[in-house]
């Protein structure tokens, strides 16, 4: 008798799925409930940012990078911004880049809420999503305050942030950073020593470091494998180098290390909050080079040139010099590159943009071969992809 | 006219308008009982989470369940082309007939039950292990991946954790020397079987978690897995039949417990405030407590994996059930405690 050829189960998982993560389309061809291969697919939230960003001015480039991972929208500027301002060779006032320091790792605590809440919700756990988002709610508020958007910032321009902090921000930041480290302490008493929580994310999804290197992870990720590989540290940028964190690393480079190496970056990130507020320096917040940054608005009414100024900085934009760059930061993700070509025009000649999402979201049929469909959904919530950086 | 008197006045009709009479005065409140009970469980939810829930219908959201069964009412059924459509329209109306047929037996007072049989613990036993029937009926005949694997492990689960049920209820029936479950009540005046036999009383618990397809053994309806498990392809009232007989089958498991483990209708102190209040109320409120507990798990716990939770039935809960059933047996015999011996 010839041997009978048994057709694995194909199944769609997503786009319309509650754990797809927005629009990832997975297609898995199951034995049963095991997983034998997973097909990612992307594309279907693809809004060609790179090629549109080709026909803005570098200015009206920048709000693009909201757009990409929504979660933590001002890392992804600050990416942008420090590119413009490699080109130009602008210096970023200290009060500036303190600043920018503090939003960023608002915007890393964002994410990480976001990612170990939907985590848990991932695993089954419905509780912690909700109170996460309670926090989130108050971080998107310090948003708000400082740039007037919840969440499409527009906030870090090249020589700068747009605007100095309100009064009494940085005491409610301040304020907060006392009472969030009780947060967290209490999510992680819904999770961290949980039994079932731990027999679904233990051993799950393991990468070893080659693999990891392989596969070009970076961020939490890479640092669950082993690796404290951190931009932050190893090239830092802005003010980082004088602040004072730690990098934690994971051991066994399964979904449990990803969560325990996120929850501690939010308390080291709490740390460098707190160092930004208290060494905060006074002073302006954008570069005085008007050929770039935008004059004030009082001189506009008395100054002919700085009337120009914004005149032909709103319309034409400024010029970069020729050159190029590939400039990046550490995004909650992992490392969130730009790479610009300039031809001296108003307009970026090429802008490629290196998401740490995409490296994740190769690797997941490598991760979850062999595993159960439940694992999967698991594996996909501990790697945090976002697909508004992944499909660009 | 005469005539009609006559039937109507007839022993045999009478008797069955009583137990028509009866049946209606189970169910009505059973069914209203499942309408609050969705709004409790978004309730409670709700305020362990840190937020409100449904509060805007009526005072304190009290309209909600019924808005939500308008809502559905006005839905389009949808029976998909591939579906077998008989079994599927079947499957939910047979879940929810079982979650209801099973109140027949259980006690709500002294006297207070629609059947007082002398086998009613084995009648319970064997409805709740046909409500498995409407779910794989419902995951088979939809013709659909998600629903197919939903029912393949609603299956498994109910079956597996089954057994320890079994055990556990026999442990039960040897404490109280009865199948009728109003014995059973009765055996426990002065001392509810929960303290004796609480080991046994956590592992009854936990399996009819995994037998209610709660939290956190709801795989069969694993959202961030199979969207909504068996039920993926109804609507409308079909889905809501469903819905009603998941909930109806908590209640109804919350009563077994109730029966045989917290002393059913009676008092904990037989003392006077306590036994002033009427039995049933004791039940409902008893009830109410163990349903508490099955939200509060949802609002708590993460979700088993497929493979972890047969592991837990069959290598955890069936060795020590078994265990304990010997352990139980010998002490009873050894210090002459069987009832009725």
């Amino acid at each position: 008798m010839a041997e009978a050829q048994i057709k694995p189960l194909t199944m769609n998982f997503g786009p319309q799925h509650p754990a797809a993560h927005g629009v990832l389309r997975l297609v898995l061809e199951m034995d049963g409930e095991v997983i034998e291969r997973a097909d990612p697919h992307i594309g279907l939230l693809h809004r060609g940012t790179e090629k549109l960003i080709e026909h803005k001015t570098y200015l009206q480039a920048l709000p693009y990078f909201d757009r990409l991972d929504y979660v933590s929208p001002m890392n992804q500027e600050h990416a942008f911004a420090l590119a413009c301002e490699k080109l130009l060779q602008v210096e970023v006032p200290r009060r500036a880049q303190f600043i920018r320091v503090m939003y960023c790792e608002i915007g890393r605590i964002l994410n990480h809420l976001l990612n170990l809440t939907t985590f848990a919700i991932d695993v089954g756990a419905m509780t912690p999503l909700l109170w996460g988002f309670e926090e989130r709610e108050e971080l998107m508020g310090f948003y708000e305050r400082a740039s007037g958007a919840r969440l499409h910032a527009a906030y870090f321009r090249p020589g700068g942030v747009h605007q100095d902090l309100p009064e009494g921000l940085l005491d409610d930041i301040l304020d907060w950073t006392e009472r969030y480290p009780a947060f967290i302490d209490d999510l992680e008493t819904l999770l961290t020593e949980n039994r079932i929580f731990k027999q679904r994310t233990v051993d799950i999804g393991v990468v070893s470091l080659e693999e990891a290197l392989d596969l070009g992870f970076s961020g939490p990720c890479i640092r669950a494998s082993g690796l404290p590989w951190d931009l932050r540290k190893t090239q830092p940028y802005d003010v980082y180098e004088e602040m004072d964190f730690d990098i934690p690393t994971g051991k066994t480079g399964d979904c449990y290390a990803r969560y325990l190496v996120r929850v501690e970056e939010m308390r080291q990130s709490l740390k460098i909050i707190r160092q930004c507020i208290a060494e905060m320096p006074e002073g302006p917040v954008m570069s005085e080079d008007h050929k770039i940054t935008p004059p004030r608005r009082d001189e506009m009414k008395t100054s002919m040139e700085s009337l120009i100024h914004h005149f032909k900085l709103y319309t034409e934009g400024f010029h970069v010099p020729a050159g190029e760059t590939y400039t990046a930061v550490e995004a909650p993700k992992g490392e969130f590159g730009v790479f610009i070509v300039s031809d001296g025009t108003n307009k970026p000649y090429r802008c490629k943009i290196r998401a740490p999402g995409f490296p994740f979201m190769a690797s997941i049929d490598q991760l979850s071969r062999g595993h159960m469909l439940a694992d999967s959904v698991a594996i996909l919530g501990s790697l945090d992809v976002v697909f508004g950086e992944i499909d660009r | 006219m005469d005539q009609i008197l006559a039937i109507l006045t007839n022993p045999m009709v009478l008797e069955l308008m009583w137990i028509v009479v009866q049946i209606f005065a189970v169910i009505g409140p059973l069914l209203i009982a499942v309408a609050y009970l969705t709004l409790a469980e978004r309730r409670v939810i709700g305020l362990m989470q840190l937020r409100k829930g449904p509060n805007v219908v009526g005072p304190f959201g009290l309209f909600q369940p019924f808005a939500d069964a308008l809502k559905l009412l006005s839905k389009e059924t949808i029976l998909p082309s591939g579906a077998s459509k008989t079994v599927f329209v079947i499957a939910p109306m047979l879940t929810f007939i079982l979650s209801l047929v099973a109140w027949a037996v259980i006690p709500f007072g002294e006297g207070l039950v629609i059947a007082d049989v002398n086998v009613g613990i084995l009648y319970l036993f064997a409805i709740s292990s046909l409500g498995v029937y409407g779910v794989i009926m419902a995951g088979w005949s939809s013709n659909s991946k998600y629903p197919f694997l939903g029912a393949m492990r609603s299956a498994a689960q109910m079956i597996s954790y089954e057994v320890s049920l079994g055990l556990v209820i026999i442990t039960v029936i040897m404490a109280a020397g009865s199948l009728n479950l109003s014995d059973i009540v009765e055996a426990q005046r002065g001392l509810w079987f929960f303290i004796p036999l609480f080991p046994m009383f956590i592992v009854f618990f936990i399996s009819t978690l995994a037998e209610t397809n709660r939290a956190p053994f709801d795989l069969p309806e694993g959202e961030s897995e199979l969207v909504a498990g068996y039920f993926v392809e109804y609507s409308s009232m079909s889905f809501a039949l469903f819905f009603l007989g998941e909930y109806a089958n908590m209640i109804l498991m919350s009563g077994m417990t109730v029966t045989l483990f917290l002393g059913g209708w009676l008092p904990p102190f037989d003392i006077a405030p306590f036994n002033w209040i009427p039995g049933p109320i004791w039940f409902a409120i008893k009830v109410a407590l163990v349903l508490f507990v099955f939200l509060w798990v949802r609002a708590t716990t993460p979700r088993y994996r497929y493979d972890q939770l047969m592991r837990l039935g069959w290598k955890v809960f069936l060795p020590f059930t078994l265990l304990f059933v010997a352990i139980c047996g010998g002490v009873m015999m050894a210090f002459d405690l069987l009832p009725g011996a």
